[in-house]
């Protein structure tokens, strides 16, 4: 069953336009890498999907709720954002609260549940990311790392069905990178539907179902990410995914959803040796 | 013609009487200006354009006029031109007018503070789903605030400052008393050195109780913790 449909869709700042004729359908439950250079309309596609960057033409569907291009409504914004959250690449916690506050925000600003109620369940995500004992404190006290898990418990406490992740581990420094991939893993293990900018190729194979593999605002390929991901090829994605391995030098892992953290620590420790 | 210590202690008792009052026109002129900044500031945001306008010709306007002249528009000037203005008094006049000239001062230093708070907060809190009125209250002024109270302490300080002009319409604040208590004595220097050295200790207390309220109001955003600066001072001592 298809949760999240693009069609037609393109997006124009001024004069450009940066994403162009895009179409992709996402299976509920499935994870989805959108990878591709630099300035190639990666994050643009991702914000359209839950509304952050409005289209220009063509429309989304996220969970039965369309948005057409030529007349969107507010109501169906909201519609949208109440099915799919964004986990950001500057982790932009709510400076003003602490990290459970941050945490309990949607389910209290959203009156999903009592304060009491909210209050458990925010510490119950925080328990269950290992960020308990962080809880009361402010977002500038955390590192990056601890930001972005709390980021996440943040995005994934209220249940949306899609969650989405623009560049998760690109502002981290080296060593805070598995934790948080480590955090989505476990998201895909529970069956939640993903999709996530990256650049960490490895990680995309590992654990993505599906790869968009955009350029100059358009989709090149999508598909089966040990296809699309494939260093074998030939052509232009093979030149990109070769230009990503050798300048972090990872080393072939094998390709399962278990055993992120000790790839990943694997992967660093051979980048430091 | 020598300083007199005993003649400009003296003066003391009598200025401070004064402080209530002068602390009554700032304390006042500042709730209307912040009032009407910051109604202003929402409408040179978020409303349409003339109204936008509009604001931005009143910022114009009462920054570019000089409070005396100011208060003299509002105390001598607008009777003329409406009857409903005849009855006020020159501590009415005075109070509106200050209010009204420093909040145009308040809606630049708050939409300065809004602007300063990162665009990033504002996303994560439409990705969430919160409404425009929740990010705005719940995320947007808490940050906002804390960025602009520096400005806005400044702002009272001078509004502070300026009720020694209320004195021009009438008003006997503490200036106003010391310029009769120096005509009669001819004791000028004393009497007017006494007058600024209240202004100046009634900022002092002023400026400190602002610092606290921005050291607690600054705790989330701050780095250190203050265990850390206390442990280190401990082990800096004991070496």
């Amino acid at each position: 069953m298809s949760l999240i449909q693009v069609s037609n869709l393109a997006v124009q700042f001024s004069r450009r336009k940066v994403l162009k004729n895009i179409n992709l359908t996402l299976e509920k439950g499935s994870v989805t890498a959108i990878v591709g250079p630099s300035g190639s309309g990666k994050t643009t596609l991702l914000r359209t999907m839950n509304l952050l960057q409005l289209p220009s033409e063509g429309t989304v569907t996220v969970a039965g709720v369309t948005v057409d291009a030529k007349h969107i409504s507010k109501t169906d914004v909201h519609k949208i954002r109440n099915q799919s959250t964004m986990v950001f690449q500057q982790f932009n916690l709510f400076k003003n609260m602490t990290a459970l506050e941050n945490v309990m925000s949607p389910l209290i600003y959203n009156k999903l549940a009592g304060f009491d109620e909210v209050k458990s369940t925010a510490l119950g995500v925080l328990r269950n990311f290992g960020l308990e004992s962080i809880a009361d404190q402010y977002p500038v006290t955390l590192s990056g790392g601890q930001s972005q898990r709390v980021s996440i418990a943040r995005a994934i406490v209220a249940k949306p069905k899609v969650v989405l992740f623009d560049e998760p581990t690109s502002a981290l420094d080296p060593e805070m990178v598995s934790d948080v991939l480590t955090t989505i893993a476990q998201l895909a293990q529970q069956h939640i539907t993903m999709v996530i900018v990256t650049h960490e190729i490895e990680f995309a194979r590992q654990i993505a179902d599906n790869v968009i593999f955009v350029e100059n605002g358009e989709i090149l390929a999508q598909g089966p990410a040990n296809q699309i991901l494939s260093t074998d090829g030939t052509g232009r994605i093979a030149d990109f995914v070769n230009s990503l391995e050798k300048r972090v030098t990872i080393p072939k892992t094998p390709r399962a959803n278990t055993g992120v953290v000790a790839s990943r620590l694997r992967l660093l420790q051979s980048g430091t040796n | 013609m020598t300083f007199s210590w005993t003649y400009f202690i003296h003066l003391f008792p009598q200025l401070i009487k004064y402080i209530p009052l002068t602390l009554f026109m700032a304390v006042i002129a500042m709730l209307i200006a912040v009032v009407a900044g910051s109604l202003l500031t929402l409408v040179q945001l978020y409303a349409a354009k003339p109204f936008q306008l509009l604001v931005k010709l009143y910022v114009s306007f009462f920054r570019g006029v000089p409070t005396l002249v100011l208060l003299f528009i509002v105390y001598y000037g607008l009777p003329e031109i409406s009857p409903a203005f005849k009855g006020v008094s020159a501590l009415t006049a005075a109070i509106a007018g200050l209010g009204v000239k420093q909040s145009a001062y308040l809606i630049e230093i708050f939409r300065a503070g809004i602007a300063s708070v990162d665009q990033g907060q504002i996303e994560a809190g439409e990705a969430l789903n919160f409404s425009f009125l929740r990010i705005f209250t719940s995320i947007v002024l808490p940050q906002a605030a804390l960025n602009a109270l520096p400005a806005t302490g400044n702002t009272f300080v001078s509004l502070l400052k300026e009720t020694s002009l209320a004195f021009t319409l009438g008003v006997t604040e503490i200036f106003a008393d010391g310029k009769l208590l120096a005509s009669a004595s001819l004791r000028f220097f004393e009497v007017y050195v006494a007058v600024g050295l209240i202004y100046w200790i009634m900022i002092i207390i002023y400026t400190w109780a602002q610092k606290r309220v921005e050291n607690i109001l600054s705790k989330p955003y701050r780095r250190v913790v203050a265990n850390v600066i206390d442990s280190s001072q401990q082990s800096s001592r004991a070496i």
